[in-house]
């Protein structure tokens, strides 16, 4: 299964290193892992994508991260309801008579070029990672150059559903 | 009052200094009462700081002899040890005993040296990545940026180390740094929102636990080294017996319960006793006080206690949970959480049967071992350790079977006089590790019990022992081997005994005698009982070259993969 743990972290020097240096000491497999500034100076969020065998790994690195002195928060949003994304950028390989059915598949993923050259197009998306995969799935016949993904960002959204059926939004 | 005479009175509390004497200024304010270190380039300032501080600092003759000393006395005390190395080879020197201080939970604070801020990442002389390296073998670790900071990380560093679940912290200071002055309040607040340990546990757990006893037929304790670390020996035993609950120690736990209580199983793990893995295999509650389900002690978990209930009392929540399913998890400080449980008082459990059934295991399958005329058996040495040191010896051991006959034969009655690698299972800890025991019990008898192949190990280590005239009896279990290694050859590789046999010593006698350490060769019970006795009446250290039988072994043993329930050599 795969877990999504979302940390605040002081933004200090070794931070990062002590945090994925204890995913591997632990042989916990890190799927993606996202770092930046959250609202208060100093403090960093961290998502980690981890894919896992069952919960109890989850709760484990959970109680592992927390150990860690300069990790203030952990938080298990797994089975949340919550708000995920994901940026890619791709260049795929665009002639004069694929190009416009490129543009097709842009529009309904809400995705943007962003450079454009004689062979290819480079292109934008944001959004959860199956929207992504999906994209990316759709664009391999016409040669993907290049691709870059961020990995997934998240947080729970304002108001926490009872039900838990994590609904796929294409926004 | 206007805005700058503010400003001006605000920096009253501050006093300017460099790096260097911001250390020193921080080790005498946490009454820090011997330094284990080695000097070096990097730390040349550190030491200029230190020559007329009045601080007392030992000069080992390795880093990892300074390290494994400050284990020693961390072990004791109970109080941070401390540590300082150079950078680069210094720094990588004392690699093993952080890992060892790291999962034994034992509270250092070890300073290394850098080189200056100037030339990091440059590949400089004696540079090595000691944050990148330690990250994971360490509670916690720093690199100062600024003199400034070292007041406060400095009162960090010993708060962290200390509470908690104690550890190992580094703090990494770039030559520079040492040498610049500050500006810094002699007592900093911590800076520490992340860091909040759990003490008291939670009352409704602490009633759960107590219902659990109450309907429980076949219950048992499993007591680890957290009992010793937060001092709860005393609240152990009174709980024990108010509740009428058989104790199993584990090999780090040992002294925490006294070995002749009545209630006292035994050792559990791969080399206790039969009664204590039979108790753990067949309770119907188990309540683990402050250990960690060690593989050494659980054995295959699929068979691990599989009637039990299990409660487990840790100060690390990590733990509970980690190595085996816990119906009862009881976060927070063993002490704490004993004393709430004797002010409940609750229903003893009705377990006549089972302390009979105990007792009756005990009787019949206690630790064996056959003797053989005069020739000195390991077992029988440790036998006669105790009864020379009437029990009352600091016994620090090496690692390997020598350790695992001292767990066995030296029956512990009292707390904080059992010094052992536990679970990094570090050879050549014995001996600066008994140079750390002696220091924080100078009064105290200490026996460093350690094999022949762990001696040559760190053996320099004499050299401190000599210069101090430290008392340490020195006892080497000589089998002209390395004894665990080669059992298991003998019993899982044919008898293939590939690398583990050492026929070629130096003579132990003459090497110590070249420190002016006065040693003796020992190779029969009589000369033993002998040499013994005078050793304990000696007033300084003593060597005694022990050559007791070669090809003996450990035994009981639950072979690796096998449960506990699985012993094999029980009886003669």
């Amino acid at each position: 299964m795969k877990g999504i743990l979302s940390l605040l972290v002081n933004n200090r020097p070794g931070v990062l290193n002590r945090i994925t240096n204890l995913f591997s000491k632990r042989n916990y497999n890190i799927e993606s892992i996202t770092v930046g500034h959250s609202e208060q100076e100093g403090i960093s969020r961290i998502t980690v994508v981890v894919q896992v065998d069952d919960e109890n790994v989850i709760e484990q690195m959970t109680k592992q991260l927390n150990k860690q002195i300069d990790v203030l928060k952990v938080t298990d949003i797994t089975s949340q309801s919550i708000v995920a994304r994901e940026l890619a950028l791709l260049k795929v390989v665009a002639t004069s008579q694929t190009r416009s059915e490129i543009y097709a598949l842009i529009e309904p993923f809400r995705g943007s070029v962003i450079d454009v050259s004689k062979e290819s197009l480079t292109i934008q998306i944001t959004g959860e990672t199956d929207k992504i995969e999906a994209f990316i799935e759709l664009l391999k016949p016409y040669g993907i150059k290049e691709l870059a993904r961020t990995g997934t960002t998240a947080f729970p959204r304002g108001t926490q559903r009872s039900t838990n059926n994590k609904s796929l939004s294409i926004v | 009052m206007t805005q700058k005479a503010v400003v001006a009175e605000k920096k009253v509390g501050k006093t300017k200094k460099s790096g260097a004497d911001f250390l020193i200024d921080g080790l005498k304010k946490q009454k820090v009462e011997v330094i284990f270190g080695y000097p070096g380039g990097a730390v040349l300032p550190i030491y200029d700081a230190l020559y007329e501080s009045g601080v007392f600092h030992v000069l080992a003759r390795h880093e990892q002899g300074s390290i494994h000393a400050a284990e020693g006395y961390a072990r004791i005390t109970g109080k941070p040890g401390v540590v300082i190395a150079t950078s680069g080879p210094g720094a990588t020197n004392i690699v093993t005993g952080l890992a060892d201080a790291m999962i034994d939970s034992l509270p250092l604070v070890v300073f290394t040296g850098q080189v200056a801020t100037s030339v990091i990442g440059s590949d400089a002389f004696q540079e090595a990545d000691i944050l990148g390296i330690t990250t994971p073998i360490t509670k916690h670790n720093y690199q100062v940026r600024k003199p400034e900071d070292l007041p406060r990380i400095i009162k960090e560093a010993f708060y962290i180390a200390s509470s908690g679940r104690p550890g190992p912290v580094l703090i990494d200071i770039p030559k520079d740094v040492a040498v610049l002055e500050g500006e810094a309040e002699a007592d900093p607040e911590m800076d520490l929102p992340g860091y909040q340990p759990t003490l008291q546990p939670n009352y409704l757990q602490i009633r759960k636990l107590v219902e659990a006893v109450s309907g429980a037929k076949r219950p048992v304790i499993l007591a680890g080294a957290g009992v010793l670390h937060a001092k709860a020996s005393a609240e152990l035993k009174q709980y024990a017996e108010q509740q009428g609950i058989p104790v199993v120690h584990t090999l780090l736990g040992l002294g925490g319960f006294p070995a002749d209580h009545p209630l006292f199983v035994g050792m559990g793990g791969m080399h206790g006793i039969y009664a204590a893995n039979m108790a753990l295999s067949k309770c119907d509650l188990l309540i683990n006080i402050g250990a960690r389900f060690d593989d050494r002690l659980t054995g295959n978990l699929a068979s691990f206690a599989p009637e039990a209930e299990v409660a487990h009392i840790d100060i690390d929540p990590a733990e509970i949970g980690k190595n085996v399913p816990t119906k009862i998890p009881v976060v927070g400080d063993a002490r704490e959480a004993l004393v709430q449980l004797i002010a409940q008082n609750g229903k003893n459990p009705d377990a006549s049967e089972w302390i009979q059934q105990i007792k009756d295991w005990k009787e019949e399958f206690p630790y064996w071992y056959e003797e053989n005329g005069n020739e000195l058996k390991p077992q029988k040495l440790m036998e006669m350790l105790h009864e020379k040191t009437n029990g009352d010896a600091i016994v620090v051991t090496d690692v390997g079977q020598h350790q695992m006959w001292a767990a066995q034969y030296y029956t512990f009655n009292k707390p904080n006089a059992w010094v052992t690698s536990g679970g990094l299972g570090t050879m050549g800890f014995c001996v600066p590790a008994a140079i750390g025991a002696q220091l924080a019990q100078p009064d105290a008898t200490v026996a460093a019990v350690v094999g022949d192949a762990g001696f040559q190990m760190t053996s320099q280590e004499l050299g401190v022992i000599a210069e101090m005239n430290l008392p340490i009896k020195i006892i080497i279990v000589n089998n002209h081997s390395l004894g665990m290694v080669r059992q298991w050859q003998e019993i899982f590789y044919k008898g293939r005994y590939s690398h583990s046999l050492l026929p070629h010593q130096p003579s132990f006698v003459k090497l110590a005698e070249a420190y002016g350490i006065k040693a003796y060769k020992v190779t029969t019970i009589d000369e033993a009982e002998e040499k013994m006795a005078e050793a304990f009446k000696t007033d300084g250290p003593i060597l005694l070259d022990m050559n007791v039988t070669p090809d003996e072994n450990v035994y009981p043993m639950v072979a690796p993969g096998k449960g506990i329930n699985e012993m094999v050599g029980v009886k003669k």
